[in-house]
């Protein structure tokens, strides 16, 4: 019995380890490069900047509130999305870029 | 063999450096020609755009022509949308910032209506999102047309005149707050700026610009930077940035875009306006602070006058004063042959 609890134990400890994905969404041409994105909670999103120019990310969604500042070509940022829900994410400076991200 | 690959790299890496003029800069996108390929992305699309159910006719342009002139849509009576948007001055005021109810001095500059209709965002924080949303706002403005919308619409629905413009323009709706704000904004995508110099040198007429604006707008795309905001078609990446003007070191200053979006960045920032028909809507910037448009390339040669919350977009580039010359040229080259607009006859009272 207690043999079973360890062995799903472990698994639980494993998966939430091993399974947490990472994606990426690029900012080029003043657009993000996905329009939506669906994830599992714990999941990393890494937001890089292709523009030769400065760009933002920022969301303040119920399930996540964060703002990037701003950062210039080739750089990232990443956030860990750990609630279920979806996110509106938009970049301050050029409010025609938004996407959203779906947490399941 | 790693070190080499490792040198060689490094070394093709600064060639790279070298040889692009402007790496941060649009300007190698560029063959400047008249009429070459790469340069049309800055011709503005031919129909003008407009929103589902507000689809311009003759008789909605002759509308909202009428309500845009009337100064009845105002509390005193005596102050219409042209007051501080006049055609014959840019559609602006030619004032540093507005005056609005009894000459009061607003805390800022009215901007041009000139292809506001391309715009996907309205108003200098960018809180309104389109021609028809902003329209009600400054007869409902207390410091601005201060008028009394219950009582204005009381009058339109029971003037004759207006009830048969009305009925030609939105038949089968009603006279209300939805249908003056199409009205409106159906006579504001008329006012469009699409025949200047620099449209006819990039639809090929090489003779449209002088030698000096084309190095202008050279500079304009690439060592100075610009265009990373003044971008095509429209001349407005539709976004906001704090450009450290003098007033953003005020003890109160004009927050901006904060005040819409409350992330650090939109400090001080403001919408990026059009530069198309600039020579005509002096004087420059939100809070009229920049006379001239030398006044405003100065500005932007040293980098801004307050930095503490600067776009980091802002180029750090000095320009020579025969380099502020040319951009300033190049400016002048975005203005269309004046069109005339005769003011409409308004209904009787
Ligand atoms: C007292 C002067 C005044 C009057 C009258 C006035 N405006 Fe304005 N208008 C302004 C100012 C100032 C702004 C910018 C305000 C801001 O951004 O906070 C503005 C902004 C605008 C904009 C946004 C343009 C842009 O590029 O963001 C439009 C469109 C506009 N006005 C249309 C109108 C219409 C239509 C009327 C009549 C119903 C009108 N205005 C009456 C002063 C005026
Ligand atoms: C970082 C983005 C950015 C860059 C780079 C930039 N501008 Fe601007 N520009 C703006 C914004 C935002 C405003 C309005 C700022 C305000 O009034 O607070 C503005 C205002 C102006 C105005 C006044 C417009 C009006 O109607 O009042 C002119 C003219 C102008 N810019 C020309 C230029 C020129 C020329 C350059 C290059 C030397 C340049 N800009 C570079 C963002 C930028
Ligand atoms: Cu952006």
């Amino acid at each position: 019995m207690f043999n079973r609890f360890l062995v799903i134990a472990t698994c639980l400890i494993l998966s939430s380890v091993s399974f947490a994905a990472e994606f990426e969404v690029g900012q080029k041409n003043k657009q993000f490069t996905k329009r939506s994105l669906t994830i599992k909670a714990g999941d990393v999103v890494k937001f890089t900047n292709e523009d030769p120019f400065f760009h933002n990310v920022f969301s303040l969604s119920e399930i996540k509130t964060f703002d990037l500042g701003s950062y210039p070509k080739g750089e990232f940022k990443t956030v860990t999305f750990d609630k279920k829900g979806k996110a509106e994410i938009e970049c301050a400076i050029h409010p025609n870029m938004r996407m959203t991200i779906t947490v399941e | 063999m790693e070190y080499v690959y490792k040198r060689f790299s490094l070394a093709v890496l600064t060639i790279l450096f070298l040889f692009s003029n402007n790496i941060f800069a649009a300007e190698g996108k560029y063959v400047f020609k008249a009429g070459h390929p790469s340069l049309k992305e800055w011709l503005l699309p031919d129909t003008v755009p407009y929103p589902e159910g507000n689809k311009p006719n003759k008789a909605r342009i002759k509308l909202g022509k009428k309500l845009f002139f009337d100064p009845r849509l105002s509390g005193d009576g005596n102050m219409s949308c042209a007051t501080c948007h006049n055609p014959a001055l840019g559609w602006s005021d030619g004032l540093p910032t507005a005056k609005g109810v009894k000459s009061k001095v607003l805390g800022r500059a009215s901007p041009t209506v000139f292809n506001t209709a391309y715009n996907s965002i309205q108003m200098w924080d960018g809180r309104k999102k389109s021609l028809e949303d902003q329209a009600m706002g400054p007869m409902e403005a207390t410091v601005e047309m201060n008028m009394n919308t219950a009582k204005l619409f009381k009058w339109l629905n029971s003037n004759k005149e207006y009830i048969s413009l009305f009925k030609a323009a939105y038949p089968g709706e009603k006279i209300a707050a939805p249908t003056v704000s199409k009205a409106l904004a159906t006579f504001e995508r008329t006012a469009i700026s699409n025949n200047s110099a620099f449209d006819r040198w990039v639809k090929g007429d090489s003779k449209a610009m002088s030698e000096q604006q084309i190095r202008g707008f050279k500079l304009f795309v690439g060592k100075a930077d610009c265009a990373v905001c003044h971008s095509a078609p429209n001349f407005t990446d539709n976004g906001f940035h704090n450009i450290g003007l003098a007033s953003w070191g005020n003890k109160n200053p004009d927050m901006g875009r904060y005040t819409q979006r409350p992330l650090r960045l939109m400090k001080g920032a403001f919408k990026t306006p059009t530069l198309r028909e600039i020579e005509r809507t002096a004087p420059y910037f939100h809070d009229g602070s920049a006379k001239t448009l030398q006044d405003v390339v100065k500005h932007y040669s040293q980098g801004g006058v307050v930095k503490t919350n600067l776009s980091p977009n802002m180029t750090k580039t000095k320009l020579s004063a025969s380099e502020r010359d040319d951009i300033v040229e190049f400016m002048r080259a975005l203005s269309s042959p004046y069109k005339a607009i005769s003011l409409p006859e308004l209904p009787l009272n």
